[in-house]
């Protein structure tokens, strides 16, 4: 398994390269220990090894959920599962066996349409996935085989994988490095840098590779994509084993991309199931929204309708059959078997049969409806022009079609600042040495010239101290140049012939920066660094160590030797996180800047260097190399070497970097402001950069009164709690209890009263949400969730990951538990991506992670405020609408054949025929809903992103309340009631026809289902504030198949019904012209309120447009 | 009566307006004869009141030969001037009951031969008798109607028959596809060969009319009784009084008698029997209810028009005045 990897370098990875060999797992009784052992080349397995054969699964990936073969049955098993599907099983089960009113087809048929809809539209996803598996396992790898390249199907690699490569060798130049993209072969702007192991990267041909003999140690398949902790060991002939220590670093995740490599060579580590992406894959959150809630909860009122109907229905047929002409009259004996049914058991059956009858008022289709708009529906976001990026040329991106109407109840809004607010593409502005500014203003005319840049020099450093300075800039980064012949996309420097690419926009900026100011970084080659000096010198500089940057110790260093032997480490990082670390005398004149800068809402670093001597190195160089081999906490020992290391150093000076914000974050917030949305920013950086970042995103207004809970207003002391608990009450008292009590009612109304911000850091959140014990402080985190919620925007710097998760959380579970959303765009958001009820990904510059982690990803912050505003709104209406409506349309279903049941004895006399029974919700009046739920826009989709009070309109779910609910109940009983009752009287005139011939009970449960589909269907074209040619189509459609259906049930005789009921009863009963201007009528009165309310509103509307005119004109005027 | 049909039952019976005077007289008997006009005249001819000239047939039992007979005389007010058309009127009798609707078999009475001897299982416990299969097989079939109504115009003493029409009354398609009498040679007799008639009725279903256009399973009685009614106080189309030429009415003002051959019983299910005559327009027969609904509809929406009307001028006032100063 060892393998190579040609490579375009914009093409996905098309083939690989596999040496069969032996492939150990590690033995043990647990099946998985700590380790897994893979074994590389022929290397004898010596006998006191132990080794077991070897138990790594195969490379199949298999992300779809059935085969062939148990598709049916596992699918129906997890169909039946859900409550509602189970709930008609029954039932149709109960037809099936006991005599019941309806035949079984009734419901049978509605639960087989839904099975199988929802059925299609799952196998249709699961062949999706078979067709991207297959597109992986039968992709074509090379496998190194006995020296030689042998092509083979992925799938069929016995050994290992495509899935996590570890390099071994890179072909290029051997330059030990590699670009690669990362992400499951989507085009992705976040390249990674990764490396072959020092010891392996002379191997470059198929022969080389093939003599290697190594055992690879590392850790147990785990999902963590940013970890991996595993340490090679080449056996050599006649030498000792080395061994090496393995990082995420030398791992290629699956799916990579090669960049600037033709190919590499490769050992399988994890494979098939067991890669790291097939395991993130795996652990998708399921989210559900609330609406659902709000369906269930309707629901059991529907079923205590049902239940109550029932049973009210079996009462009643008892005390009326308590007659004993009524129970059995001579015209209408029963049967020898229901008279020798004992009498307990008949009641139970007609308990049953009346729960048959009336089952059709919990809506069967309505999941499958529910399920269609939302799968569906989700397309309008992918499809949306206007959230469209032309830079990276991608639109928006739904992973889930679950929560679309969660997009229109957001109440808070947290946001990640770098990248989410910012465009996270970095300038260097400024940087201090020493305590002297040094400012870049190439408009300055000053005559003043150098060869090194227009620069203005505000006072200067030694000239030695400015050399060291940007020779710190120049060496203390992971940035990588990139010939200007393969830029693709990325911004080139025309004349430069090189880019410059890394992982952190930041790097790249300090780079430039130094640049500028006269100190170019040419490149690294075989681990020497070299750089253009001011002076056009050439310096070169052998790169030793980096200490790479994580977001803990929130620095880098990397350790250099100078052509003189000189040992220098440079270390680069958050003021916070250098300032402990240097000689406390040099801190003071750069923190006067560091603190200015971040005031302008710059991202400020601080540069500090310090010499080692020999025999420190030594020790620094043994010490890490140890910790590197370690596969049992790593991370621990790297940072305590790290901790170690980075100790005693000299400040030399600081840089200012700024980050520009989006394009429109300013305006998006303040809409999500007037939409009614809390906003939090959740940041990691400084707390100055990042309020002045929100001043001017407009989340702080010049009029908010700032609160503060930082350490600098709490303090450093021991008796900062004491302190944070009085300003924790002062701010309670401010906030809460001096406000007036009547403005408790009107929620979210704050826009009209003093505005608060709060401030809080990361030290403070965590003082706050993990108390000391012995403190009264446990109440603390309530009384800070009470200032939380009453500010209009909450600013929480220096976070770390895990506590934006913490806060989300926190708000999460409030009272009233308010829907909230995460955006963000980086790693670090990933926890609360996943918190928030709703999580959204920025697909930044910042990698693939947030983005495949979130529910919904947006190329720009920008595009939040359509998706939320108009989107969401959206979204919102049409599936609260389609709940209600459905509800209701059942309601008016069977309401009418209840009626029925007072006046044919109790005896489960259906009203329609079955076929109407059966088709009123699959066919007559399914697919104007659907339309409706997919296309409606009550309000038009500019107006609603360009007036964001209207989100206001639909918050705290609004529409799905009970009193729109009992609104449409009420609506729904009132037609019932119309329909039953205005055919009945009808019906006292026998003879309908010009003729005098009469007609019987199906005629009558005609007219009424006439009416009823009519009226429904009107119902809502009269909702319907959008007509496309598709509502059209499917209103007018179902009305006129209706009608055609009707002829034609009862146009021939069905030699397959015992019955034939409907013969002709539809066209019989369109030759009365009573009958017609009856239907028409009590159309008329059905939907008679509705128009009046229309009617109402526009003149309310109309009359609050004058008034709004009127004054809007006598404005100027008074 | 039907536990909540009582009172909006009661409407059908009378002249609107003439409630308090109908209620009143169903408690003395006299032929409770409603008779205004634009509405079907009824006559009641149950027999529960022992002043009715039927009470004597009240306990009527289904074997009772000859039959038991009765005369009720009644007057009529106004002259029916065209077609009129004869119902018989049951009450609190649930054709409409579950098990009563589905016992029949209906492809026996398409004249499917396999199910003439074999009738469907939905037809117990009228399905055979004394191993014979019945034909037409269920309850329905088994209950129909068998008064024999006969109306006589009363002229100085004479008793003139009016010509009662008995076919004509079912729907066309019931007539000619739906209903078929069984298929084969030989004479109805002949084909229902096997069967046995149902339990109640006097007489095997090929002897219900001497016509042979009219008999077996296509008897028009038969048919109308077939569809069943969808309240329990129905009336169904028994006979047909077609006015012989312009210069007199179909039915003039005078004297009539009803002559009842009284065979159904109701009494034992507290049901009663009717017999209406009616006049017919192009929408059907008089139909209080529409006329009622309409005017009511179309007052109430003419009044809100002219309210929204007027709140619709006075903001379009303002409006007008709202631009004055611009």
């Amino acid at each position: 398994m060892v393998f190579k990897v040609p490579s375009n370098p914009n093409h996905s990875v098309s083939s690989f390269l596999f040496r069969r060999c032996a492939v150990a797992a590690c033995a043990g009784e647990e099946k998985r220990v700590g380790t897994r052992t893979v074994v590389v080349g022929h290397r004898p397995v010596s006998e006191t090894d132990a080794y077991v054969a070897q138990k790594f699964c195969d490379n199949r990936i298999v992300s779809s959920k059935y085969t062939l073969w148990n598709f049916l049955p596992k699918n129906l098993f997890e169909q039946f599962r859900r409550i509602a599907n189970f709930y008609f099983l029954i039932i149709f089960l109960v037809q099936v066996i006991v005599d019941t009113p309806t035949s079984p087809v009734t419901s049978g048929l509605p639960l087989f349409f839904v099975i199988t809809v929802t059925a299609i539209k799952q196998g249709y996803e699961d062949w999706l996935r078979h067709r991207a598996d297959n597109e992986v396992n039968k992709s074509n790898v090379f496998i190194v085989e006995n020296a030689k390249q042998v092509q083979k199907e992925s799938e069929k690699i016995k050994v290992t994988v495509n899935g996590e490569v570890r390099l071994l060798s890179l072909k290029l130049v051997g330059r030990g490095r590699c670009v690669v993209r990362a992400g499951g072969g989507m085009s992705c702007p976040g390249e990674l840098t990764h490396y072959a192991v020092r010891d392996t990267t002379v191997l470059c041909t198929d022969e080389a590779i093939d003599a290697l003999t190594a055992t690879i140690e590392c850790e147990q398949p785990q999902p963590d994509l940013y970890k991996f902790v595993g340490r090679i060991i080449i056996y050599r002939s006649n030498q000792e084993p080395v061994a090496r220590s393995l990082g995420p670093e030398n791992l290629l995740l699956k799916g990579a991309t090669l960049k600037n490599t033709k190919k590499i060579y490769g050992v399988a580590v994890y494979t098939g199931m067991e890669t790291k992406m097939a395991l993130n894959y795996q652990g998708k959150s399921q989210k559900r929204s609330a609406v659902e809630k709000s369906i269930n909860a309707f629901l059991i009122v529907y079923l205590c309708i049902l239940l109550s109907k029932a049973t009210v229905c079996t009462t009643l047929k008892y005390v009326w059959q308590s007659n004993p002409f009524n129970d059995e009259p001579w015209y209408n004996e029963k049967t020898k078997k229901e008279r020798e049914t004992f009498k307990v058991l008949r009641m139970f059956t007609d308990f049953l049969s009346f729960m048959v009858l009336f089952n059709f008022i919990i809506p069967v289709s309505m999941y499958v409806t529910v399920e269609m708009q939302k799968f569906l529906g989700s397309f309008f976001i992918s499809w949306d022009k206007e959230m469209y990026d032309e830079e990276i040329k991608e639109g928006a991106l739904v992973n889930t079609s679950d929560l679309n109407e969660e997009l229109g109840q957001v109440e808070y809004v947290f946001t990640d600042k770098t990248g989410t607010l910012t465009e996270n593409s970095m300038e260097f502005i400024e940087c201090c040495i020493d305590g002297h500014k040094y400012k870049d203003c190439i408009s300055e005319v000053d005559g003043f010239s150098q060869t090194d840049g227009p620069l203005k020099y505000y006072g200067k450093a030694e000239k030695s101290r400015e050399e060291l300075f940007l020779r710190a800039l120049c060496l203390c980064h992971t940035v990588q140049i990139k010939e200007a012949d393969q830029v693709d996309g990325l911004i080139g420097h025309p004349e430069h012939r090189y880019t410059y690419i890394s992982s952190s926009p930041d790097e790249i900026a300090l780079v430039k920066g130094a640049e500028k100011y006269g100190f170019t970084f040419l490149g690294l080659e075989n681990n020497f660094m070299k750089i253009r000096n001011q002076k056009n010198e050439m310096e070169t500089y052998q790169l030793l160590h980096v200490l790479n940057f994580d977001p803990v110790r929130r620095r880098m260093s990397v350790i250099v030797r100078t052509t003189t032997g000189k040992l220098l480490l440079f270390c680069k990082g958050a003021d916070s996180s250098i300032f402990p670390r240097v000689q406390q005398e040099e801190i003071q004149q750069t923190k006067v800047h560091v603190d200015r800068n971040a005031m302008d809402g710059y991202r400020t670093l601080c540069v500090a260097f310090k010499e080692l001597t020999q025999k420190e190195y030594d020790k620094i160089d043994r010490q890490l190399n140890e910790a590197k081999m370690a596969l049992q906490d790593r991370e621990e020992k790297m940072a305590k070497v790290f901790e170690d290391t980075e100790a005693d150093m000299h400040l030399i000076g600081a840089t200012a970097v700024e980050d520009r914000l989006q394009e429109q974050s300013a305006e998006t917030i303040e809409a999500l402001h007037a939409a009614g949305m809390k906003v939090w920013v959740l940041t990691g950086d400084k707390m100055e950069t990042a309020k002045s970042t929100c001043y001017a995103c407009r989340l702080f207004q010049t009029s908010t009164e700032l609160l503060e809970l930082t350490a600098k207003t709490v303090g450093e002391s021991e008796r900062k709690e004491d302190r944070l608990h009085e300003l924790l009450m002062e701010y309670h008292k401010k906030l809460i209890q001096d406000v007036p009590k009547n403005r408790g009612g009107l929620k979210r109304s704050w826009t009209l009263s003093q505005e608060y911000g709060l401030i809080i850091d990361g030290s403070t959140l965590s003082l706050i949400l993990n108390p000391s014990q012995d403190s009264s402080s446990s109440n603390y985190k309530n009384i800070f969730l009470q200032i939380c919620l009453k500010c209009t925007a909450v600013l929480c710097c220096r976070m770390a990951p895990l506590q934006k998760a913490q806060i989300v959380r926190m708000v999460k579970n409030t009272k009233g538990s308010p829907i909230t959303l995460s955006i963000g765009d980086g790693a670090n958001d990933v926890s609360m991506i996943l918190e928030a009820h709703v999580g959204i990904g920025i697909k930044g510059k910042e990698g693939r992670q947030a983005s495949r982690n979130s529910d919904y990803a947006v190329p720009k912050f920008k595009h939040l405020r359509k998706l939320l505003l108009a989107h969401g709104h959206l979204y919102y209406v049409r599936i609260a609408h389609l709940v209600q409506y459905f509800f209701y349309k059942n309601l008016c279903f069977i309401l009418p054949q209840f009626l029925y049941q007072f006046f044919c004895g109790f005896s489960q006399q259906p009203l329609y025929d079955a076929a109407y029974l059966t088709m009123y919700n699959i066919c007559f009046t399914s697919l104007p809903i659907l339309a409706y739920s997919l296309l409606e826009q009550h309000i038009n989709i500019d107006t609603l992103t360009a007036d964001p009070q209207l989100y206001m309109k639909v918050s705290d779910n609004a529409m799905l309340q009970w009193k729109p609910f009992l609104y449409w109940t009420f609506l729904g009983a009132f037609e019932g009631l119309v329909f039953f009752f205005g055919v009945y009287f009808l019906f006292q005139n026998s003879s309908l026809e010009d003729n005098g011939k009469v007609f019987g009970n199906w005629t009558f449960g005609t007219i009424v289902f006439t009416v009823l589909v009519f009226t429904v269907t009107l119902k809502l074209a009269l909702d319907t504030r959008f007509w496309t040619w598709m509502n059209h189509f499917v209103i007018w459609g179902s009305l006129a198949f209706y009608v055609f259906f009707s002829f034609f049930w009862g146009g021939v005789i069905w030699p397959f019904l015992k019955q034939q009921r409907m013969y002709f009863v539809f066209a019989h009963m369109l030759t009365s012209v009573s009958t017609w201007l009856a239907i028409i009528l009590l159309i008329f009165i059905s939907l008679f309120p509705e128009i009046l309310l229309i009617v109402l509103k526009n003149i309310k509307e109309k009359s609050h447009q004058v008034r709004n005119k009127i004054m809007y004109l006598y404005k100027p005027i008074g | 009566m039907g536990f909540w049909s009582w009172g909006v039952v009661t409407l059908q019976n009378e002249c609107p307006g003439n409630t308090l005077a109908y209620s009143s007289i169903s408690f003395f008997y006299s032929p409770t004869v409603n008779d205004c006009p634009f509405f079907p005249l009824q006559i009641d001819y149950t027999g529960t009141e022992p002043s009715s000239p039927c009470n004597k047939c009240l306990n009527v039992s289904w074997d009772s030969s000859p039959p038991c007979t009765c005369t009720i005389n009644f007057t009529l007010e106004h002259s029916f001037e065209s077609n009129v058309f004869m119902y018989y009127g049951l009450s609190n009798f649930y054709q409409n009951h579950r098990r009563y609707v589905k016992s029949r078999d209906d492809s026996q009475l398409n004249g499917d031969n396999a199910s003439l001897l074999n009738p469907s299982k939905e037809c117990e416990p009228y399905r055979t008798n004394e191993d014979k299969p019945i034909a037409p097989c269920g309850a329905i079939a088994n209950s129909m109607f068998n008064d024999t109504l006969e109306l006589y115009r009363i002229d100085n003493d004479t008793r003139t028959p009016i010509t009662l029409i008995k076919k004509g009354i079912a729907w066309w398609t019931d007539k000619n596809v739906k209903f078929r009498n069984p298929t084969g040679d030989g004479n109805l007799t002949a084909l229902f060969q096997g069967t046995t008639k149902p339990v109640n009725w006097p007489k095997p279903v090929y002897m219900l009319d001497s016509e042979p256009d009219n008999n077996g399973f296509i008897n028009e009685d038969f048919i109308v009784w077939m569809r069943t009614a969808a309240l329990p106080t129905f009336r169904k189309l028994y006979r047909l009084i077609e006015r012989k030429n312009n210069l007199q009415p179909t039915l003039q003002a005078g004297k009539y008698s009803l002559d009842i051959a009284y065979n159904y019983p109701v009494h034992s299910f507290d049901g009663r029997k009717r017999m209406i005559l009616s006049t017919i327009s192009w929408m059907g027969g008089k139909n209080p209810f529409l006329g009622i609904a309409y005017i009511t509809v179309g007052s109430i929406c003419f009044f809100l028009g002219v309210v929204l009307l007027i709140i619709h001028h006075k903001y379009g006032n303002r409006n007008t005045s709202a631009d004055i100063p611009n």
